[in-house]
C-alpha cells in the first residue's frame, strides 16, 4: 500500500490520520454482530496477523498472550509492542472503523520502523463480551487490558459494563493461573464497581504496592492510550485496579 | 440487535407460539406434557390424571410453559417458562413444594441429582440457582428467589444438565456455545470456574444430553444444533469427538419415501440410560432417528430412522424413561396463529427394547390407553392439517428466536437511527 496516494494517511509520518476513522463515540455491546465469529480458537488463523512469526508448517510460533480489550485507537499495544517484543498481543475492538485504524496504523508502523518492530501486535474487530472464548484457549493469556472503557453511567445499562462478576469468570478462564488484569478509568464510579467486582472474585487476588512499582506495565497505564492522554491533558484524576488470577478450586 | 430483540420479546410476543413439552418419569410412574401455560399430568401407577395441588401464595400468571422436567430420583418435577415463575413439584404428591419468582422469562431447567439444587435460565442468559430445604411435603414454604449462578453475556440459553456426577452443570446457548462450569460447594456464592467450552457448532444449539453409563466416571455429552449436526463432546477438555451429519439419511432409512430436507434443525435429544443409545428429533421429520455412540472409539452414527406412518406426527419434545425404555414424543403448540383453540398435542409412543424390533405403539397399546390420552391430549382425535400446522408455527418461532438475523446495511442503519436506548447516549 502506497501511503502517498492515500489521503487518509498523513504525508509527514506515514501513518494513517485518525480524523478520517472517526466513529460514534459509544458502542453498544449487546447488539448483534455483524463481524466473522470464529467457531473456536483452532479456527483463527493468527498467521494473516503475525506473518513474521509463521514457521514452516504455516503455524505461528507462539500463542498470544496479551490482550487489550476495547483497545480504541491502540496506543497501549504500541507502547507494549517494543516493551515485549517477543511476546504476542491483541487489540479487540467493536467499532468498525476504529479498528481499521489501528489495523492501518499498525502496518504503517510495520513499514517505518526498523527492524521487525510491531510484528508482535495486531487488532481484531470484535464483540469482547461476547466472543473472548471463540479466541482465546483456557490459560493462554498472562495479561488482560481494561483501559478507560465506557461507563454506562445508568444503573440499568451496568450490565454492559466490560467487568462484571459473570464476565470476570471468563477472564479468569482465559488467563492462567499468576496472570495479571489491568483496569484504570478516569470515572470514579466505574472505579470503584471494578475494583469491588475484583475483590469479591474469589479468582483474583489484588498486587501489592511493591509489586505495583516494580511492574513496567503500570505507568503504561494511564499515558499510552490515546483516552488515557486526554484525561492526563484535562488533569484529570484517575482511579486504577491491577488483580491477580490466582489458582483456584471450586 | 440482540438487547432490543430481547426486551421486544419481553412485552410483545405474549402470544408467541410454543411447542409442546414432555416428560416422562425416570422409572414412567408418570408423565407430563404441557400445551401453552397447560401442565397436564397422566399417572401410570393408578392409571388416572393428576390432580395438581398449587396453594402456594405466589403470582398466578398464564403464559407458556417452556421447560419441565423430573429429577433423577423421580422426586422431584419443575416446570418453568414465560409466566417468569419456576414451580418445583414434588413428583408424588403433585403439591407444588417452591415458588421461585424470576426477573425474566426462564428458558431451561435443571435438578442436581440429589435434588438439593434446581437451576434455571432466564432469556438474558444469566442462570439461576435455589437451594432446597429438603423435600417437605407437609406445608408450603413461602415463595423462594434464585442466586445468579453463571451466565452467558446476553444470549439465549436453550438447555442447561448437570454432569451424571454432579461435578458440573453446562449450559448451551444461541451462539453456537456449550459452557461446562464446576458446580460448586456453595453455589449461591456463583460458579466461577469455568472447566471448558465446547466449540463448533455453527448455529444455536438446541439441546443437550449425556450418553453415560455406570462403568463411565464422567460421560459424553451429546449436543443438537440448527447447523443439522448432533455432535459428541469430551466435556473436561472441551474437545469435539465426532460430528453426525443429520441429513445424510440416505441408506439408512427403512422407508426411503420421505428424507428430511437438506438444512434441519435436531430439536430434541434423549439418551437411553445405560446404552449408547440416543433418540433424536428433527424439525420437518416425521418420527424420531436412534443414533448410536461407540465409546471407545469415539464417534457417533445413525443406526436407525423410524418413520411413524400416516398421521404427520412431527415430535416437538421427546423423553424417555430409564426403566421401560419407551421413548414417548410429544408434537403441537400453543397459540396458533389464526385459530382460536388454545392449543393442540398428539402423544405417542416407540419402544426401543433393544432385542426386540422397535415399534410404534397403537393409542391403544400405550400404557394408560385412551384414558391418558384423553388427559394429556385433551381429545383423543386431532385434524391432520392441525397438526401439520403446528409443526410449522413452532418451527418458525424457532427460528425467529434462536437464528441470527442478517440484516442489510440501510436496515441496519435504520434499526440504529430508530433505537430508543441509542437516543439518550448521543
Ligand atoms: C473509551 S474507549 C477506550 C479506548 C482505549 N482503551 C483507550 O484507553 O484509549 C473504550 C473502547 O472500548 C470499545 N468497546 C466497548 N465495548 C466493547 C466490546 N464489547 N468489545 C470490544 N470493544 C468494546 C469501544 O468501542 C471503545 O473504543
Amino acid at each position: 500500500m502506497d501511503s502517498e496516494t492515500k489521503p487518509t494517511f498523513s504525508k509527514s509520518t506515514g501513518l494513517p490520520r485518525k480524523r478520517f476513522y472517526r466513529a460514534r463515540a459509544h458502542s453498544n455491546p449487546l447488539s448483534d454482530s455483524h463481524f466473522p465469529i470464529p467457531i473456536s480458537p483452532l479456527h483463527v488463523d493468527f498467521s494473516l496477523h503475525f506473518p513474521k512469526f509463521v514457521e514452516a508448517n504455516s503455524k505461528i510460533s507462539k500463542k498470544i498472550e496479551f490482550a487489550d480489550i476495547g483497545c480504541g485507537f491502540g496506543g497501549l499495544l504500541i507502547s507494549l509492542a517494543t516493551l515485549f517484543p517477543d511476546t504476542l498481543m491483541i487489540g479487540m475492538e467493536l467499532r468498525d472503523k476504529v479498528t481499521e485504524y489501528v489495523k492501518e496504523r499498525i502496518l504503517a508502523l510495520r513499514r517505518t520502523s526498523s527492524g521487525d518492530q510491531y510484528e508482535n501486535i495486531s487488532v481484531v474487530r470484535t464483540n469482547s463480551m461476547k466472543y473472548i472464548p471463540n479466541y482465546f484457549e483456557k490459560g493462554q493469556l498472562s495479561k488482560m487490558f481494561f483501559l478507560f472503557p465506557d461507563p454506562h453511567f445508568k444503573e440499568k445499562n451496568h450490565r454492559r459494563r466490560v467487568i462484571s462478576t459473570h464476565l470476570l469468570d471468563e477472564y479468569a478462564y482465559v488467563l492462567r493461573a499468576g496472570g495479571i488484569v489491568y483496569t484504570i478509568t478516569d470515572v470514579e464510579e466505574l472505579g470503584e464497581w471494578m475494583r469491588s467486582c475484583l475483590e469479591k472474585h474469589p479468582m483474583f487476588e489484588s498486587l501489592t504496592q511493591e509489586e505495583l512499582d516494580s511492574d513496567p506495565v503500570v505507568e503504561l497505564l494511564c499515558n499510552a492510550t490515546e483516552e488515557g492522554q486526554k484525561v492526563a491533558r484535562n488533569g484529570g484524576q484517575t482511579f486504577r485496579a491491577v488483580f491477580r488470577r490466582i489458582a483456584y478450586v471450586s | 440487535m440482540e438487547e432490543s430483540h430481547i426486551e421486544e420479546g419481553e412485552s410483545q410476543n405474549k402470544f408467541e407460539v410454543a411447542p409442546a413439552l414432555i416428560s416422562v418419569h425416570p422409572s414412567q410412574k408418570s408423565v407430563a406434557v404441557t400445551v401453552g401455560s397447560d401442565l397436564r399430568v397422566f399417572d401410570l401407577i393408578e392409571s388416572c390424571a393428576v390432580n395438581l395441588v398449587d396453594e402456594s401464595d405466589g403470582p398466578f400468571r398464564k403464559d407458556s410453559i417452556r421447560a419441565i422436567r423430573y429429577g433423577a430420583s423421580g422426586k422431584l418435577f419443575v416446570s418453568a417458562g414465560d409466566d417468569k415463575l419456576v414451580k418445583i413439584w414434588s413428583a408424588e404428591s403433585w403439591r407444588c413444594l417452591y415458588t421461585v419468582c424470576s426477573e425474566k422469562r426462564v428458558s431451561a431447567v435443571a435438578i442436581s441429582s440429589d435434588d438439593s439444587h434446581v437451576c434455571y435460565a432466564d432469556k438474558f442468559g444469566v442462570v439461576w440457582v435455589v437451594e432446597l430445604d429438603g423435600i417437605n411435603e407437609g406445608e408450603v414454604l413461602p415463595s423462594k428467589k434464585g442466586a445468579p449462578l453463571l451466565s452467558h453475556y446476553c444470549s439465549i440459553i436453550t438447555s442447561l444438565e448437570f454432569s451424571p456426577d454432579g461435578r458440573y452443570i453446562l449450559s448451551a446457548d444461541r451462539d453456537f456455545k456449550i459452557r461446562v462450569t464446576v458446580f460448586p460447594k456453595k453455589p449461591l456464592e456463583g460458579a466461577h470456574e469455568i472447566q471448558s467450552f465446547c466449540l463448533g457448532h455453527t448455529e444455536f444449539i438446541t439441546c443437550i444430553a449425556f450418553v453415560w453409563n455406570p462403568e463411565l466416571t464422567q460421560g459424553y455429552l451429546m449436543s443438537g444444533s440448527g447447523d443439522s449436526t448432533v455432535r459428541l463432546w469430551d466435556i473436561t477438555s472441551g474437545s469435539l469427538l465426532d460430528t453426525c451429519e443429520i441429513t445424510t439419511l440416505t441408506g439408512h432409512s427403512e422407508s426411503n419415501e420421505s428424507e428430511p430436507p437438506a438444512q434441519v434443525t435436531v430439536t430434541d435429544i434423549c439418551t437411553i440410560s445405560n446404552s449408547s443409545l440416543a433418540a433424536v428429533a428433527i424439525q420437518s421429520f416425521q418420527g424420531t432417528l436412534l443414533l448410536s455412540c461407540d465409546l471407545l472409539a469415539h464417534t457417533l452414527s445413525i443406526t436407525k430412522v423410524i418413520k411413524i406412518p400416516g398421521e404427520s406426527f412431527i415430535p416437538t419434545s421427546i423423553s424417555v424413561s430409564t426403566s421401560t425404555r419407551l421413548l414417548w414424543m410429544v408434537s403441537g403448540a400453543s397459540n396458533l396463529p389464526g385459530s382460536n383453540h388454545p392449543g393442540f398435542s398428539r402423544v405417542r409412543a416407540i419402544s426401543l427394547v433393544e432385542t426386540e424390533p422397535s415399534s410404534i405403539l397403537e393409542d391403544e397399546q400405550i400404557p394408560g390407553g385412551s384414558k391418558l390420552l384423553e388427559q394429556l391430549q385433551g381429545k383423543v382425535a386431532i385434524e391432520e392439517s392441525v397438526m401439520s400446522a403446528a409443526a410449522e408455527a413452532v418451527r418458525e418461532a424457532m427460528s425467529s428466536l434462536l437464528m441470527k438475523k442478517q440484516y442489510s446495511e440501510e436496515k441496519r442503519e435504520f434499526r440504529k437511527r430508530t433505537r430508543n436506548d441509542k437516543k439518550t447516549t448521543q
